[in-house]
């Protein structure tokens, strides 16, 4: 049903996806955290670095990857002398310019649900004899599970599309980097290759939607299981 | 025992209350208007807020002591903290709501199979929260607290969100607890009804200050006090025994603690039960004489103590010592047609009395 071509870049932008969402999850919850709950000067600072993603143009984004993360950067040269690790051009820096453009989308979801955790039901809990980290694990965590779903579900959907930062930063490399925004473009820049632009186009949006049913499903059966009863969306 | 000594600014709002019970008292109350404090002070008891200076001792364990720089952290002070909202965690089912504190502060003076039936939660026990109604939740909420092996229960106005039927299905679960379980229990309201039900001694606030801590009869009897304990609804609340039973007439003989007797009717408890009971103000009337030819039967002398006219209306207040005092509440005109005035003789005529009869009687043991 898929040729080889499409099969390859569905899968690498699956896997691309998939890592850097789960990779961005745990600091998302904990940013959502802090910029929900705590308060400590530059918290501004804080909150405007990690949403430049969605307002900065992605190409800025990208390039500030390669010459931070590139073979001769600051952060990319130690990586590869000390490590032999390379970020740059390789599936892996595909996945964190991912992570990055998603980031903010995800951090969004998880404070709108942490903020709208009555906190009065942590006090109750603390009295009860649980202490700080208790009650986040047993109150606060299960409480923003419909939040955390989303934050998942909006985070791959968004990482799945990543163009711009990919493309400065780890260029389009077939098997390696190609994802299929990437391999759309490729064939959108290619005479005569309209008709397997158009399928590779439609298999992006069958993705997408399939990505926002399944966050709508389970986000809703999340907040039944918990309990909210749907009354209170994440 | 519970010694409190608090001091801190809320904006304001300055809380400043000091209240010592007597060490055989196990319930007391915490009564007054709404905003003078009384959330406030329990919140700085349970160590959600923390006060700019004091001492909380409960029993034997020093909760706080600012001036000693002990200050035990909320999660750690095992105070039994029933809401006013229930604040049920939703996303758990009633059982494991119940075992929450209990899991994390040990098993304490009730297992979890007498909880269940003592609040008779077994038919809740798989729900979820949502699935309750809000007096179950505020039982399921009472049982969670009572689980979590508190030094001290404390409930703040639990009935409030309740109509009054709901609250009549709780009240006696609560009766129970002071009677069944040993743990002091720490009651806000602003009702003196429910007060008077259960509470050993009632701690008066206003403006963020205790005025006075005394026990309920004891506390309506004072004239300084009645702006404070409420003039309309109120009257006096007694503790009275039943001496006699007299199957034929259907009535029953209360002996009062200071040995006025009553006649009421019937209630279905033994002998020797020690029952509270509320006559309101308006119920009493006052003669120089006692009438003979009359209805009432309760017909008890006295004498006056005091007489507070209303600043507006017609109206004025009479305590009358009969042994105990009680309210009378009677036009000036009369007051002044009787030439009523302290210290004078007078019967009191007591049209009904109401006997609390939702919380079960205590059999006092002699």
């Amino acid at each position: 049903m898929l040729t080889p071509f499409e099969t390859e870049a569905l899968l690498l932008s699956l896997k691309v996806g998939g890592i850097a969402t789960l990779g961005a999850l745990i600091p998302a919850i904990l940013i959502s955290y802090l910029l929900a709950r705590g308060r400590f000067p530059l918290k501004w600072l804080l909150d405007g670095i990690v949403h430049a993603p969605l307002v900065v143009p992605p190409v800025v984004i990208g390039y500030l990857l390669l010459i931070g993360l590139g073979p001769r950067g600051p952060i990319g040269a130690p990586l590869k002398d000390w490590f032999g690790i390379t970020i740059a051009f390789t599936w892996q820096g595909a996945a964190v310019a991912a992570g990055i453009m998603a980031f903010p989308l995800m951090v969004r979801a998880i404070r709108l649900s942490l903020e709208q955790v009555d906190m009065r039901l942590e006090q109750a809990a603390t009295t009860l004899g649980a202490g700080r980290w208790d009650v986040f694990f047993s109150i606060t965590l299960p409480m923003i599970a419909p939040g955390i779903v989303v934050s998942i579900i909006l985070g791959f959907a968004r990482a799945l599309g990543e163009f711009g930062a990919t493309i400065t930063f780890v260029a389009n490399i077939p098997g390696e980097t190609r994802t299929m925004p990437l391999a759309l473009y490729t064939l959108a820049q290619t005479p005569g290759a309209e008709a397997q632009a158009g399928r590779l186009a439609l298999l992006s949006v069958v993705v997408a939607l399939i990505a926002l049913i399944a966050s709508e499903v389970i986000a809703r059966k999340t907040r039944r299981a918990i309990g909210l009863h749907g009354e209170r969306a994440a | 025992m519970i010694s409190i000594d608090v001091k801190t600014r809320l904006g304001a709002f300055t809380l400043d209350a000091q209240i010592e019970t007597g060490a055989d008292s196990h319930t007391l109350a915490l009564y007054g208007r709404s905003g003078c404090g009384k959330t406030s002070l329990v919140n700085t008891v349970a160590g959600l807020l923390r006060p700019d200076q004091g001492r909380i001792v409960i029993g034997q364990d020093v909760l706080l002591d600012s001036q000693a720089g002990i200050e035990i952290p909320a999660q750690k002070r095992r105070i039994g903290y029933v809401f006013q909202e229930g604040r049920l965690f939703p996303h758990l089912n009633v059982h494991n709501n119940l075992i929450y504190g209990q899991r994390r502060n040990g098993e304490g003076p009730i297992s979890l199979s007498q909880a269940v039936e003592l609040l008779d939660l077994a038919p809740l026990l798989a729900r979820k929260p949502y699935a309750l109604s809000g007096g179950e939740r505020q039982r399921v909420a009472i049982g969670r607290a009572l689980l979590a092996n508190p030094r001290l229960l404390l409930m703040d106005e639990p009935l409030a969100s309740l109509d009054s039927h709901r609250k009549g299905e709780i009240l006696p679960f609560i009766a129970r607890l002071r009677d069944e379980i040993g743990v002091p229990i720490l009651y806000v309201s602003h009702a003196m009804e429910e007060i008077a039900q259960f509470a050993d001694q009632v701690a008066l606030m206003e403006a963020g200050r205790v005025v006075a801590v005394d026990t309920v009869e004891r506390l309506t009897a004072r004239l300084d006090l009645h702006p404070l304990t409420g003039r309309y609804e109120a009257g006096a609340f007694l503790s009275a025994r039943i001496t006699e039973k007299n199957a034929a007439d259907g009535l029953m003989r209360l002996t009062l603690t200071g040995g006025a007797k009553l006649l009421v009717p019937m209630a279905d408890r033994p002998l020797g039960t020690e029952m509270k009971l509320r006559i309101r103000a308006r119920d009493v009337s006052i003669a120089l004489q006692e009438p003979r030819d009359i209805s009432i039967l309760n017909r008890l002398p006295g004498t006056v103590i005091d007489i507070r006219p209303d600043t507006d209306g017609p109206m004025a207040e009479v305590l009358i010592d009969v042994g105990v005092p009680v309210w009378s509440r009677i036009t000036k005109l009369s007051a002044s047609t009787l030439s009523l005035s302290p210290g004078k003789p007078v019967w009191a005529l007591i049209k009904s009395v109401a006997i609390d009869r939702t919380a079960p009687g205590r059999p006092k043991p002699d």
